[in-house]
C-alpha cells in the first residue's frame, strides 16, 4: 500500500505539468495544478497509512 | 534559449555577498546544535560529529560531481524541446569545479552558496534519524543527495532551469522563486527526513503496543535554544545573500530582508509559545525552538519578497502550525521525528513557498510556486524514497538492537559525549 501511494504521487506531478502545457487559460491551469497537488496529497496519505499499518504489525 | 540576463556584480555587491556567505554557515551550525540537543545524551557526540562528516561528504560530493549538474552553462545545458517550449532539465558543467577559477566572481559566489546549501539540506534528515541512524548510512544518503538530487533541483530553480523559466515560457510570474532555499534546502531536507524516518523506523520503545507514544525529550534544552540564536544570525545572512544572488536585489533593500527574517521568526515563536501554553499549561522549550526555526524556514522563501506585515503573518501561521503538526505526526501518524524536521523544514518550507506566491505582485506567481511544490512532492519525494530504499539494501540505515541499547556514541565512536555523567537507560523513560 505504501508503494502504491508513492506511485500515485508522480501522477499528480504529471497532471500539474500537463495543465500548464495544455491550457492557455489561467483559470483552467490553476484548477488542474491544484488537482495535481490534491492527487499528490492523496498519494502521500496512502503512503502514510501504508507505513502505519506495517508498523502496527511489527510493534514490540 | 530563454535565460534571464545575469548582471555581473560590482565590487561593493561582490564584497557584501561574500561577507554574507561567510556568515551563512552559522545557520548550519545552529541546526546541528539543535539536532544534537533534541537527541539523547548517549548519541550526542555521534550527532555533532555526524553533522561535520555530512558537511565534509556533501561539500566533496557536490564539488567533484554535483556542481556539474547544477551549473548554469547558458547554451550548453541539457534541454528537451516539448510542445515548442525548451525544458532545461540539467546543467552541463565541468567536473571537479575545474573552470571555477577562471569564471566570474558572481559564478564563484553562486558555487559557494550551493556548497553550503547542499550541506544544509543533507543535515536536516540527520536530526530526524537521531539515536538509530548509522553514520555510514548518513554519509551515503548525503552523497546521493549532493551528487544527484540537490544539483538537479538547484539547476531547475537557481541555474536557469525549467522551474526558473516558468515565467518566460508559460507567463507564470517571474518563474519559481526561492531566494533563501526554502525548496532546495528545507523542503528537500524535510522530505528526505520523512524518507529516512520511514526506512529506519521509530526508536525502540517509542510506540509501545498499548497506550500513547513514549515521550523521549531532548537531552539538552540549552543546546537547542542557543542553536536557535546562532541559526538566526546565519539565516539573516543566508536570506540576504540569496536575495543578492537570485533576485539581483539592490544592497539597499537587504535590510528589509533581514528585518522580515527576524519578524517571521519572532512571530512564529510568539505563536508557538501561546499555543503550547494553552495546550499544555506551560510553554514547551523544544517546541518553541521548533517554532522559531519554522519561522526562519518560512522566511527563506519570502523574506526578500514580502512586506513586514506579511512576514509577521507568515511567521504566525508557521508558529501555530508547527506544534500541532509535531503532535499530529507523532501521536496520530506514528512518525518518530526527534528533531521535528518534517514539520519545521518540510511543512514550514512548503508554507513559505506558497506564501511567496500569495503575496507576490506578479500575476501567475502563485501558480509558479504551486508547480514548484508539485515537483518536490510528486517527483522529488518518490525519487528520494526509491534511492534511499535501494541504498538501505546495500548500507543498512538502522543500527542493530545492541547498538541502539548502548547508544550511538558508544556503539559507533567508542566513547560518549559526557563521560562523567550518568547515561539513562531505555527503562528510565517508562
Amino acid at each position: 500500500m505504501k508503494y502504491a501511494g508513492l506511485l500515485i504521487m508522480p501522477a499528480g506531478f504529471i497532471l500539474s505539468i500537463a495543465a500548464i502545457i495544455l491550457f492557455p487559460s489561467p483559470a483552467y491551469r490553476a484548477i488542474f495544478v491544484i488537482c495535481g497537488i490534491a492527487v499528490e496529497v492523496m498519494g502521500l496519505i496512502v503512503a502514510v497509512r501504508g507505513h502505519m499499518l506495517s508498523r502496527s504489525e511489527t510493534r514490540p | 534559449m530563454n535565460h534571464p540576463p545575469v548582471m555581473p556584480f560590482n565590487e561593493t555587491e561582490f564584497a557584501l555577498a561574500l561577507m554574507l556567505l561567510l556568515l551563512a554557515p552559522l545557520a548550519i551550525a545552529g541546526v546541528a546544535l539543535i539536532n544534537t540537543g533534541l537527541g539523547r545524551s548517549r548519541s550526542a557526540a555521534q550527532s555533532l560529529l555526524g553533522a561535520l562528516v555530512i558537511i565534509a561528504v556533501s561539500v566533496i560530493a557536490f564539488a567533484v560531481i554535483g556542481s556539474a549538474f547544477a551549473a548554469s552553462s547558458m547554451n550548453a545545458d541539457h534541454v528537451i524541446h516539448l510542445v515548442g517550449k525548451p525544458w532545461n532539465w540539467m546543467g552541463r558543467g565541468p567536473l571537479l569545479l575545474s573552470d571555477l577559477a577562471a569564471s566570474s566572481g558572481r559564478s564563484q559566489l553562486v558555487t559557494l552558496f550551493e556548497l553550503f546549501a547542499a550541506s544544509f539540506a543533507a543535515i536536516v534528515p540527520w536530526g530526524s534519524g537521531a539515536d538509530r541512524f548509522r553514520l555510514a548510512a548518513a554519509t551515503a544518503t548525503t552523497a546521493l543527495l549532493s551528487v544527484f538530487v540537490f544539483p538537479l533541483l538547484a539547476h531547475w530553480i537557481w541555474g536557469g532551469g525549467w522551474l526558473a523559466q516558468l515565467g518566460l515560457n508559460f507567463s507564470l510570474g517571474a518563474g519559481f522563486l526561492d531566494a533563501g532555499g526554502a525548496a532546495t534546502i528545507h523542503l528537500l531536507g524535510g522530505l528526505s527526513a520523512l524518507a529516512v524516518i520511514w526506512i529506519v523506523g521509530p526508536r525502540k520503545g517509542k510506540f509501545p503496543r498499548e497506550g500513547l507514544s513514549t515521550a523521549m525529550p531532548g537531552h539538552n534544552a540549552v543546546h537547542v535554544l542557543f542553536g536557535c540564536l546562532l541559526a538566526s544570525l546565519g539565516w539573516m545572512a543566508w536570506n540576504m545573500a540569496g536575495a543578492l544572488l537570485w533576485l539581483s536585489a539592490a544592497p539597499a533593500t537587504l535590510v528589509m530582508t533581514a528585518i522580515n527574517t527576524l519578524l517571521s521568526a519572532t512571530a512564529a515563536l510568539a505563536a508557538t509559545f501561546i499555543v503550547t501554553r494553552v495546550r499544555f499549561g506551560k510553554p514547551d522549550a523544544s517546541l518553541c525552538a521548533n517554532g522559531w526555526l519554522a519561522g526562519l524556514v518560512t522566511s527563506s522563501a519570502c523574506a526578500a519578497l514580502v512586506t513586514p506585515l506579511q512576514a509577521l503573518f507568515t511567521g504566525l501561521i508557521a508558529g501555530i502550525a508547527t506544534p500541532l503538526l509535531v503532535e499530529l505526526f507523532e501521536l496520530a501518524l506514528s512518525i518518530d521525528d526527534p528533531s521535528g524536521a518534517i514539520s519545521v523544514h518540510g511543512a514550514a518550507g512548503l508554507w513559505g513557498l506558497a506564501a511567496a506566491g500569495i503575496f507576490a505582485p506578479q500575476p501567475g506567481q502563485f501558480l509558479a510556486q504551486l508547480i514548484g511544490i508539485a515537483t518536490l512532492l510528486g517527483l522529488i519525494f518518490p525519487s528520494i524514497y526509491l534511492l534511499f530504499w535501494m541504498l538501505n539494501r546495500v548500507v543498512p540505515f538502522r543500527v542493530d538492537a545492541d547498538g541502539e541499547r548502548l547508544g550511538m556514541d558508544l556503539h559507533e565512536l567508542g566513547g560518549g559525549a559526557y563521560p562523567e555523567f550518568v547515561v539513562h537507560r531505555d527503562e528510565s523513560y517508562r
